[in-house]
């Protein structure tokens, strides 16, 4: 493994630093220690995250709904789909979310719906993710032939409207279980981030670290995988969360429509039955508001981190963050510091 | 001009490959697609329908390669088939009705949402910390995570049901026949603002945060130090200098939401009951009317690639280096 890779490459951007303006404090800043010739260690890449507020909020609302989803049997023991009490009870300390249009319980089916919903969306960003990887950095490493190729057709996949286009897929091949819904999601949602990583593979591409692995002799899997992949790692893990805040939406949106498989328990489901029992026009409104808070909530939480991992990897913003951090601590107006944006300067 | 040139060619083969697809379809199912349609159906169908199905598909002993080019030429010559659930309504009437509705629908609210969401992000991105820049991003992505329909739902039960502000469905007031005349207008419009403001709040947080984060980038740059230096106005500055280059990234992003609006308008069609391609598209597939399914894909296809061949043709004009290329 070419070692000169941890010096070429700044802590946590791929990009070169640029020469800045304003120097934040060191105190300040959450900027991994440089080592040379050393890769740091996985603990020492992770810590940025923990300082910025937006990710731990975003971890941990996602720590939630996963505990929730892995401890369903025991959150709420039994089937969720058994009917336990009459129609559209409103929420009491016996049904706290009140009961269904067919008398089933929607606290239970709340808590359920979550494995659904959270594993197919997981599923369909790992799928989606490994297979834009793989066509992605394809095309951006070989260039030439094979990248005009895969560039047509990743585009052609892109501009296909999505939502339209799973609706139809349906109609015609019918409906079925989950693994058939993340086939049918991760055929229509890997162009996006086959496009952003084949971009930054074309830019890393030229880097030195690449020609010195290609004339040293390695194979070209090696070098695609092991060398440029590790770079683009901030990259690759925005867009498994960017996919699967796609995927929970798409599948539940499928799932309302009635495209689904009515039998199983999601959120989207949930939202499907409610619509047709006349939820909102009986006003039983919390046959509608739980799976929905919960799909936003799961949604909302991968964002705060996609948008942590922006401002990571970002020296920009995150310069812009320090900036207006550091200077609100020491009281001073923030449109006195002028139009300018401050970027970090790493200290040698 | 060649870049336009390029783009052409590009949404050339885009449109054959949808074509393709839709001729695949049927053909995917598994058995035959006659029989398969048939026994879904289960006596729902009249001999008449079964009929036009099978001509529909060009569904002959043909070889593959024929059929396909039948296909291809009654595509061309504007015959899509018969509709199943409208019977005997070709497929090309059913459709025109739909195309123009959704267009109303999506145009206003992506329009609209890229327009308040990048005036809203240059404001943000020009008073740094202000209440724009650090309460509004983050509001608004809360808000663009709920599901489209969820939200939809809520604002129509709210808003429509129980405080009967806004009309409950459709595109205008029950009775009313569509004509010129104000009445028919303002009804329209009435209908019209509350599928189109779900949308708009839902999109405009990405906007504000595209907007933004690009105008971050530009500001930093030396010819907006030079006109502040020249002693421009901050309003010039801020629009004609600084906004103005940061927006063409977001021209881009804006081809791209055209086409989200066309697949997201669907849900919101489904749930207001407006008459767009998305809600014709649902009761196509409920109906198992596959003639009509074919058409409106076909058509919601067609209507992305122009509205991106459009967009690609207003960024050529705003960008200069790219005429060069």
């Amino acid at each position: 493994m070419i070692e000169q890779r941890a010096e070429e490459r700044p802590a946590t951007a791929p990009a070169g630093t640029i020469a800045g303006v304003v120097t934040i404090p060191q105190g300040q800043g959450d900027q991994i220690p440089a080592r040379r010739g050393l890769r740091a260690p996985t603990f020492e890449r992770v810590r940025p995250f923990l300082h910025n507020r937006k990710a731990v909020a975003g971890a941990l609302m996602l720590l939630f709904f996963f505990a929730v989803a892995i401890l369903a049997p025991v959150i709420s023991p039994g089937d969720a789909n058994d009917i336990v009490s009459r129609r559209h009870l409103a929420p009491s300390s016996e049904h706290w979310f009140g009961t269904t249009g067919a008398g089933q319980d929607v606290f239970d089916q709340t808590i359920w719906g979550a494995r659904q919903t959270l594993g197919v969306g997981i599923m369909v960003g790992i799928l989606t993710t490994m297979l834009s990887a793989l066509i992605g950095m394809t095309a951006g490493y070989f260039g030439g032939k094979i990248d005009d190729l895969l560039s047509l057709i990743t585009n052609v996949f892109l501009i296909i409207p999505a939502l339209p286009l799973l609706v139809v897929l349906v109609g015609f091949l019918g409906s079925g279980g989950s693994w058939y819904f993340i086939a049918v999601l991760t055929v229509t949602s890997w162009a996006w981030g086959a496009r952003v990583l084949r971009s930054q593979t074309l830019s890393l591409r030229e880097k030195d670290f690449v020609s010195a692995a290609e004339v040293s002799g390695e194979s070209t899997f090696r070098i695609i995988f092991v060398e440029i992949f590790p770079n683009m790692t901030s990259l690759a893990a925005a867009n498994m969360f960017g996919t699967t805040i796609y995927a929970i939406g798409a599948l539940s949106a499928l799932q309302f429509l009635g495209l689904g498989n009515p039998s199983v328990i999601s959120w989207g489901t949930n939202l499907y039955w409610a619509g047709n029992s006349g939820a909102l026009l009986t006003g039983a409104w919390w046959t509608v508001i739980p799976s929905g808070l919960a799909i936003a909530l799961v949604a909302f939480a991968f964002a705060l981190i996609n948008y942590a991992v922006d401002e990571v990897t970002n020296p920009r913003l995150r310069a812009q963050r320090l900036a207006s951090d550091a200077l609100r601590k020491s009281g001073r107006s923030l449109r006195k510091a002028g139009r300018a944006t401050p970027v970090v300067r790493h200290a040698a | 001009m060649r870049f336009i040139l390029r783009r052409l060619g590009f949404y050339l083969i885009a449109a054959w490959a949808s074509l393709t697809l839709n001729f695949l379809l049927p053909r995917m199912m598994p058995g035959d697609p006659a029989s398969v349609i048939f026994a879904r159906a289960q006596g729902r169908m009249r001999p008449e329908a079964i009929e036009a199905m099978k001509q529909a598909y060009g569904l002959s002993d043909d070889p593959l390669p024929v059929q396909y080019w039948n296909y291809v030429k009654s595509v061309f010559s504007g015959n899509l088939g018969t509709s199943f659930v409208y019977f005997p309504a070709p497929v090309t009437d059913v459709i025109k009705t739909g195309l123009a509705w959704t267009l109303l629908l999506g145009l206003t609210a992506v329009i609209l949402s890229f327009v308040i969401g990048c005036v809203l992000g240059i404001v943000g991105a020009w008073k740094r910390g202000g209440m724009v820049d650090s309460v509004l991003p983050p509001l608004l992505i809360f808000v663009g995570s709920f599901p489209y329909f969820w939200l939809a739902a809520v604002a129509l039960f709210f808003l429509g049901f129980k405080w009967d502000v806004f009309p409950l469905r459709h595109a205008y007031a029950e009775g009313l026949s569509p004509a010129w005349d104000w009445e028919f207008i303002r009804s329209v419009g009435s209908h019209l603002i509350l599928p189109a403001a779900t949308i708009i709040v839902v999109s405009i947080g990405g906007w504000v945060l595209g907007m933004r984060n690009t105008m971050i980038g530009v500001l930093a740059e030396d010819y907006v130090t030079m006109a502040e230096a020249k002693g421009l106005s901050q309003r010039r500055v801020m629009f004609a200098y600084a906004a103005r280059n940061a927006l063409l990234p977001n021209i881009t992003a804006f081809g791209m939401a055209l086409g989200f609006v066309l697949s997201g308008a669907l849900i919101t069609e489904v749930v207001f009951s407006y008459p767009g391609l998305g809600y014709q598209l649902l009761n196509a597939v409920r109906g198992l009317d596959y003639p009509l399914m074919q058409g409106l894909f076909l058509m919601i296809t067609l209507a992305v690639l122009t509205a991106n061949f459009l967009v690609d043709i207003l960024y050529v004009r705003m960008d200069p280096r790219v005429r060069s290329r």
